[in-house]
This record gives structure tokens, sequence and C-alpha cells, in this order.
């Protein structure tokens, strides 16, 4: 079995995948990544499907030993990472060699990197998925961040992406999926941060409301993975900042009797005492799981047409860095881009890719016949 | 006739179902009769649905469906919520040791009541409380009912861990803690059932509309009605 090793965890290393959904009616937290989109760019980069699990980062990376050939891809906060010493390059697939120490040198931007490997990481799925709650102590490794010694297991399903990428002495063409330049996230230290109002927006008097768009507000240090906190003028309620409970989902902007909104985020709880004046929208949860404290946000409000466009858009920007296709079929060859200019590639190189799966399914059906 | 629902925006990919801003029996009922409603139509688009108090979140997929097309179909499901059977209440025994070291806080709420600590007791158990929601962490049940002569407020700083199985009292609210965590309430007993089991699915012994009755035991007669 491939395993991952653990030779230092980092400040808060967690495995995390899209989330524990279908269980919020019981109060289990949805947790998953706070970034979903570099956690989907980084499986598809590696060849999973968007849901397999990887490792999320918080600001200082950990170190990791990979026992056997495998295909990684590190995506989301620029924590300079490195393979066996060297300088490895973000958002594209990377093929690592069995015995590879991947390490990072130091937080450069933004606040969260995710590691993915392909096959996933196979921690055990608990009440559908294998995110990890750790106030829960749920899922994930033990329910806890990662520490020295851990070691995880990683799934045993192959794509021929992957194999194809892992081919000795040399890879064939093409070498990599990538994340075209334009489509990497440039993180900066002041947000737009959009949002739809409601729920409770009526809740809130007509000078908070106009605040609320126009202030800047700052991020505290108590953000976590339950909430973005932030600092600014505060946001008053025409009566009370409590309602009888209900349910709370990703984004939503709870404002608290004094007056300072929190963006409920991945381990959030699963309903909630608490007016919520609007909601992030999807595309910018992205930008808030990349602030760091100290960072300054003005919320702008969009339509829900709006929302939903930007939605579309960011899939087609995922689906063009590959499949999200499951396992061992070999079907069309999947785009891949020039990671220097971002163009895709010729179509020759569709021909050696092919070749190359051709390659490794004839040592597979070679296997087999053993 | 019941006014239909207010339907409010949650973001892209989640809508409110408001039948109220009130815990009452009735609202809950028809947020819960809702819920299952739409639950049994299998709407497409629809992720996940959260019965609270008095509204319920109907999270959906906008790569599925749309606002437009949900609402229709909440209204749609929302004029038939009389012909909804909603699936029986049980009623499920929670055996309770009430004070001592399993209710550090008994003897204080008696004071604060004007009551004794027998009387907080017999107060507590003497009547059923209904699930209305859960929430706030995994398998924690808000049973509203309380009856206000043993209502007092949460602990002025929640203590840092709080046992898992402890009954909490605050407000008009009682609730039994699933798993260890913080907490502010005021505890007056415990009980050895596992409210919440992970490795189960569901993973909770009880569930929205369900009706709970505490039982004093003695702490050997608790553990021997509930086995570990």
């Amino acid at each position: 079995m491939r395993r991952l090793e653990i030779l230092d965890g980092g400040m808060f290393t967690t495995v995390q995948d899209l989330g524990r959904v279908s269980y919020q009616r019981f109060g289990v937290a949805v947790s998953g990544a706070m970034d979903p989109f570099a956690l989907r760019a980084a499986n598809r980069l590696a060849g999973n499907p968007d849901s397999a699990a990887a490792l999320e980062i918080t600001m200082t990376g950990p170190e990791l030993r990979v026992s056997a050939d495998a295909v990684l891809a590190v995506t989301g906060a620029d924590m300079a990472p490195q393979l066996d010493g060297r300088p490895i390059r973000m958002w594209v697939s990377v093929a690592v060699s069995a015995g590879a120490v991947l390490s990072f040198a130091g937080l450069r931007s933004g606040m969260r990197a995710y590691v993915a490997i392909d096959g996933g990481i196979d921690v055990p799925v608990v009440l559908g998925s294998r995110s990890t709650s750790t106030r829960a102590a749920l899922g994930g490794f033990e329910g806890r961040a990662l520490r020295a010694g851990d070691v995880l297991p990683i799934g045993e399903l192959r794509t021929h992406f992957a194999e194809a990428l892992c081919h000795k002495p040399s890879p064939p063409l093409p070498p990599r999926r990538g994340v075209p330049r334009q489509s990497i996230p440039v993180y900066t230290h002041d947000h737009i941060v959009r949002v739809v109002l409601g729920p409770q927006d009526d809740a809130f008097t007509d000078a908070a409301l106009q605040t609320f768009q126009t202030a800047v507000y700052t991020m505290t240090a108590q953000s976590d993975r339950i909430g973005c906190r932030f600092q600014g003028p505060a946001l008053s309620h025409r009566e009370s900042a409590d309602i009888v409970s209900d349910g709370t989902t990703l984004g939503s902007i709870q404002v608290s009797g004094d007056g300072m909104p929190i963006v409920l985020m991945a381990d959030r709880g699963t309903t909630g005492g608490y007016t919520k004046i609007a909601t992030v929208i999807s595309v910018d949860l992205a930008r808030l799981a990349q602030a760091v404290p100290g960072d300054r946000a003005r919320f702008q409000v969009v339509s829900l047409d709006d929302a939903h466009r930007l939605l579309r858009t960011e899939q087609e920007v995922l689906d063009a860095i590959g499949s999200a296709g499951p396992g061992r079929t070999a079907g069309v060859p999947d785009q891949v881009f020039d990671e220097d200019s971002g163009a895709p590639l010729a179509a020759s190189a569709w021909t050696d890719l092919a070749d190359a799966i051709d390659l490794t399914s004839r040592k597979e059906r070679h296997d087999d016949a053993r | 006739m019941d006014v239909a629902p207010r339907i409010l925006i949650a973001g892209d990919r989640a809508l409110v179902v408001e039948y109220g801003r009130a815990i009452d029996e009735a609202t809950n009922r028809r947020v819960r009769a809702l819920t299952s409603a739409l639950a049994a139509r299998a709407v497409a688009g629809v992720v996940e649905l959260v019965p609270t108090y008095a509204s319920a979140m109907v999270h959906y997929d906008p790569t599925v469906t749309t606002p437009a097309a949900l609402q229709e179909a909440i209204l749609e499901a929302d004029r038939h919520l009389d012909d909804v059977a909603l699936p029986p209440s049980r009623l499920i025994e929670v055996p309770t040791v009430y004070g001592g070291r399993f209710g550090p806080d008994l003897d204080a709420v008696a004071v604060e009541t004007g009551l004794s600590p027998r009387e907080v007791i017999e107060i507590h158990h003497g009547r059923d409380y209904l699930v209305y929601m859960m929430g706030f962490m995994a398998g924690f049940p808000y049973l509203g009912g309380l009856s206000p002569r043993i209502a007092v407020p949460r602990l002025p700083s929640p203590r840092t861990k709080v046992p898992a199985g402890t009954v909490g009292i605050a407000l008009e609210q009682t609730g039994i803690y699933p798993t260890d965590s913080p907490g502010g309430w005021r505890l007056i007993g415990w009980t050895p059932l596992r409210i919440f089991d992970a490795t189960h699915d569901p993973p909770v012994l009880f569930e929205a509309g369900d009706r709970i009755r505490f039982v004093p035991m003695t702490e050997a007669e608790a553990r021997q009605h509930a086995p570990a």
C-alpha cells in the first residue's frame, strides 16, 4: 500500500475533502476544505475526482515522505514548496519518486495550501466524508491535526493519467496538467468580498446596511476554520441581534450583539441564534480562506444571478484543468496546458499521451494475466 | 388556512423557508412536515434539508436547479402540507442520574429558584420534551418547554469541559451534551446513553420530532438500563 509519512505536522495540517453533507440535520458540521476551489484544482491536477481527500495546510508547511511513485499537486497559498530541497512549481501536476520528501520553505502569500496525491488520502470515510472535524474529533486522521509519526494510506485507485506520469525511466509527453496562469488566484491583503443580502438583512437599520457595504473591515487573529472574524464600524440591529436558531450555510455573515461581522466557514455549527445580514457568494469563499489576520475587506452586494453566473465561470476554469472523472477509463485525453504560456499544448501531444496510456494498459493486462 | 411561508435567500446555495419567528409546536410541526414532503418528493437539485425551530434551510446545487424552480417546488409541497404523514414521534426514555458529581449545579439552581433539589428534579423530569431541532454540535437536541419555575440563566463563563451525556438547563431549554465539549449551561444530571455515535447511521439516538422523557435513577440502575 502506498503511504504518506508525516515527518513534521506543520502548524495545523488536516485531511479534508468537499465536506460532510447530509448530516447537518443531526447537527454534524460540514467541515471540508476552506478553499474548495484550490482543493478541486489540486485534485484535478493529480488526476483525482473533486471529492478526493487531500491535505489542507495552514500557514506553516508540514514535511512529508511519499512511500511510492505518485503524482502530487500543490495549490492554494504559496508556502514555497520543495521536493527533496528543490523548489517545485505550484498549480501543476508533479510526478514524484518513491522516498521523495515534500517540504515548505515558508509562507509567501495566502493562508492555506492544498496537497493532493493521486488516489487520494484514504483515511476511513466517516458519515460520508473523509474531512477532519477537530471540534468533534471526527473523520480525517483520528479526528485531529497531523503530527510527526503519522502514516496516511494513499488510495489504490490509480488513473491512467497518474500511471503515465509516473512512467519510468522518464514520463512520456505530455508531462503534466497545469492551471493556466490567468486562472491562478493572486492572494493580496485587500479583498472585495461579494455577497448576496439576507436572510436577515431586514433585522438591520438602513444605516447599518449602508455601512456594511461601504466600510472597510479588518480580519482579526481570532479567525479560524469556524469563522473569519472582522473588526470595523458596528452594524446596528433594528431591535435585536438574537433570532430563534435557524440554519447556517458556508459564508453566512453573522452579526451578534457587538455589531461585528463573522463569516461562517467550514467548521461552523449547523445552526445559530444570531442574525445573518448577508452571505458570501461561493466563488469568493476562497478569498476569505486565503486571508490572513490584518487583511482588509470590503463587502460588495451582488445579485443572486451574478453569483450563479460567476459560479459557472469557475466551473469552466476547473473543467479546463482536466477531467475530475473516476478511475481507470482512458477516454478522451485531458486538455493539457503549457505551464509557462498557459496555452493549450499542440495536438501532437495528445497522440503521445494516448500512446502512454496504451502502454500502461498493456502493462496492466500483463499484470492481470499473472 | 395557514399562510404560505416566506422564502428567504441565504447565499447562492441555500434558501430559508420561514414559517414563523417563535418557538411553538404547531410552527415546528409545519417545518418538519415540509422537510418530510420535500425529501419524499426527491426534488432535483436539493442537497440537504435542515429543519430548525421555525424554518427549514434548503441547501441546493445551483448547477442542477434554480431558485425559481426550487421556490415553486417548495410552495407546491407547502400547499399539500396537511396531507403529509410525519414519521411517528417516538418517546425515548433517558435514564438520568441527578445531582452530586453528575449534576454539579443542581444545588445552586435550587437555591436560585427557591426550591429544594428534589423539587428541581421532579419539575425537570415531570414532563416530556419535544426535540424541536438538532444543531450547535453533532447530536445536540434542542428541547423546548422547560418549566419557567426552574429557568435559570447560563453560567457567566462557560466550563471548558462538560462530559458527554451531561444534562443541562438554560433559560427555558434543556439539553444533553452529546460529546465532551465546552459548555455554559447549568448541569443538573447525567445519562450513560450514547446520544451521538459516528459509527452508526443515523449517528443520533433521536431526531427532530421525537419526545424525550428523563427518568431519574441511581447510577447503578442507569448503567444497567443503558450499558455503555
